[in-house]
């Protein structure tokens, strides 16, 4: 069993001409690398008509739909997160209630709004009524506003995940790009932030220091935009763990943090 | 057979890397069943000097027989020619500089003679784009990384020269590939570590579009994870001939 808890599908409604061609690819690869269920997200209209960071609440809804489209095509392999834009907090929350009670296991939160806003609360709140974990994509150790995201980093996550203490939270791809060595400083003791481990960065030392920081039972495996990337890491993971703390990265933690049911062995 | 041409030995100086020592990048051969890795010592990249970490490089691969020592060479230094001679009795596979790391223009005065010198000693030269994700960098660590109208520029300078290209992206390859003559681009080879595989794609449409004898099998080990250029080949499906090709035979055909 492996559960890829990051990953991304794309619509006919993004800039993507070849988003057909780009799903069939996540799907063949995950097939060879072994991956029995990409739980995904879509980000709004990935820019098309509003920023993919920034969706508009009718993009939102049209990636959801989309996703919620894939999950039903693909029932065994594909299960999905609610993407939302926390500025718009009715629409979020009814995002959110729509798209788990049509079967999505969790919630995506992009990079709209800070992780330590307030803003966030309420749906902190209703992850924690649905029991489902939020996926929040981390920029590792932000030292200033990037272009086109109100990216957030460990530390805003933390305070967020020690607001909600029973609310499972993923820092996303602490390969995706930045300093990972201070996002694993900081969520040491915020027993509720989970590290998924995707992202396109495969430093020697990483995995050595997610490890080290958290332990084996809050790592989750996952590969975002770059799928050998996950491979070439849970290769290397099987060179230094055992075969039951490999289990609990593969898939064991996941079960643990998602909705009972959300996966075909659960 | 499996020839990394792209790994380091020696510590980095922006953060703690393990695996740095000759017995532990041997021990990721033997894991990644890689049977030759080309090394050059990833310390002296960062002196004033940094030749000075050359004779380190032979007298380790002089007692490890995997291990194929690239020679750095920096053109703007007193006797500089000496390296490249020393390379060649030393029958190394190439010479590497990666003139912005040495604060030289990458296609300055310096570079071209460099060039010119490389294409007579029939040496391969090669040079890295980056190092590492420009996003996680230290703060301090502000080098540029390479453009690609550079390498353009050094492939147009010397009509024997040939590079070795390292932690290039989809984007650069392909700007430097079809922003050069078939005879130019012929002459230049691209080690894989950073080009994308799935759900992207960016290795299996640069093979087709460029073609895989222009493509070299390379990890940026012990900086990077070895296990993923191995990944990436395998998510593809692509004949025997092809992937024996990047993973020996073109840099091979690089050094005859």
């Amino acid at each position: 069993m492996l559960v890829d808890v990051h990953a991304h599908f794309y619509h006919q409604r993004t800039p993507r001409a070849d988003w057909r061609e780009r799903n069939e690819s996540r799907i063949t690869a995950g097939a060879k690398i072994g991956i029995s269920v990409h739980v995904a997200s879509i980000l709004g209209s990935f820019g098309l008509t509003s920023p993919t960071y920034f969706p508009s609440p009718r993009d939102v809804t049209a990636g959801n739909d989309a996703l919620l489209a894939l999950q039903r095509a693909h029932p065994d392999r594909i299960r999905g997160y609610v993407c939302v834009n926390p500025n718009y907090g009715a629409h979020a929350r009814a995002e959110i209630v729509r798209c788990l009670d049509a079967g999505m296991i969790g919630i995506k939160l992009a990079a709209s709004r800070r992780a330590d806003d307030p803003l966030l609360d309420p749906i902190a709140a209703l992850a924690r009524e649905r029991r489902v974990p939020v996926l929040q994509h981390i920029w590792q150790h932000r030292r200033h506003d990037w272009p086109g995201q109100e990216a957030s980093d460990a530390s805003e996550l933390c305070t967020l995940a020690r607001r909600h203490p029973d609310v499972a939270f993923i820092l996303a791809h602490i390969g995706g790009g930045g300093d990972w060595l201070h996002s694993l400083h900081a969520v040491v003791d915020v027993p509720n932030v989970y590290v998924d481990l995707s992202g396109s960065g495969v430093d020697g030392g990483m995995l050595e220091a997610c490890v080290e920081s958290v332990g084996v039972n809050r790592l989750l495996w996952g590969t975002d935009i770059t799928m050998e990337t996950g491979w070439a890491k849970l290769r290397y993971l099987e060179t230094f763990l055992s075969k039951d703390e490999m289990a609990l990265v593969r898939w064991k933690n996941a079960a643990r943090i998602f909705p009972p049911g959300a996966f075909p062995t659960d | 057979m499996r020839i990394d041409c792209n790994a380091f030995l020696g510590a980095y100086p922006w953060r703690k890397v393990p695996g740095t020592s000759p017995d532990a990048l041997v021990q990721a051969l033997e894991r990644t069943k890689i049977d030759f890795a080309w090394v050059t010592h990833l310390p002296s990249l960062f002196w004033r000097d940094p030749t000075e970490g050359n004779a380190w490089l032979y007298e380790t691969a002089r007692k490890e027989k995997r291990l194929k020592p690239v020679p750095t060479v920096h053109p703007g230094l007193a006797q500089w020619e000496q390296v490249i001679a020393d390379a060649a009795n030393a029958q190394a596979p190439a010479v590497r500089c990666d003139p912005l790391y040495l604060g030289l223009e990458p296609a300055g005065g310096e570079m071209r003679v460099l060039m010119a010198a490389c294409g007579a000693a029939r040496i391969p030269l090669m040079l890295a784009v980056r190092l590492e994700d420009g996003r996680q960098r230290h703060p301090n660590d502000r080098v540029p990384e390479l453009a690609a109208a550079a390498v353009r520029a050094l492939i147009r300078s010397d009509a024997d020269v040939r590079l070795l290209v390292t932690h290039a992206d989809r984007a650069f390859i392909e700007e430097v590939h079809f922003g050069s003559t078939p005879e130019e681009a012929r002459r230049i080879w691209w080690d894989i570590c950073w080009i994308w595989g799935p759900p992207e794609d960016h290795l299996a449409t640069l093979l087709d579009t460029i073609g895989p004898e222009r493509f070299v099998f390379g990890t940026g080990q012990p900086l990077r994870l070895p296990e993923t250029s191995i990944a990436k080949l395998d998510l593809l499906d692509m004949s025997p001939d092809k992937r024996e090709a990047i993973e020996s035979k073109n840099v091979r055909e690089l050094v005859s």
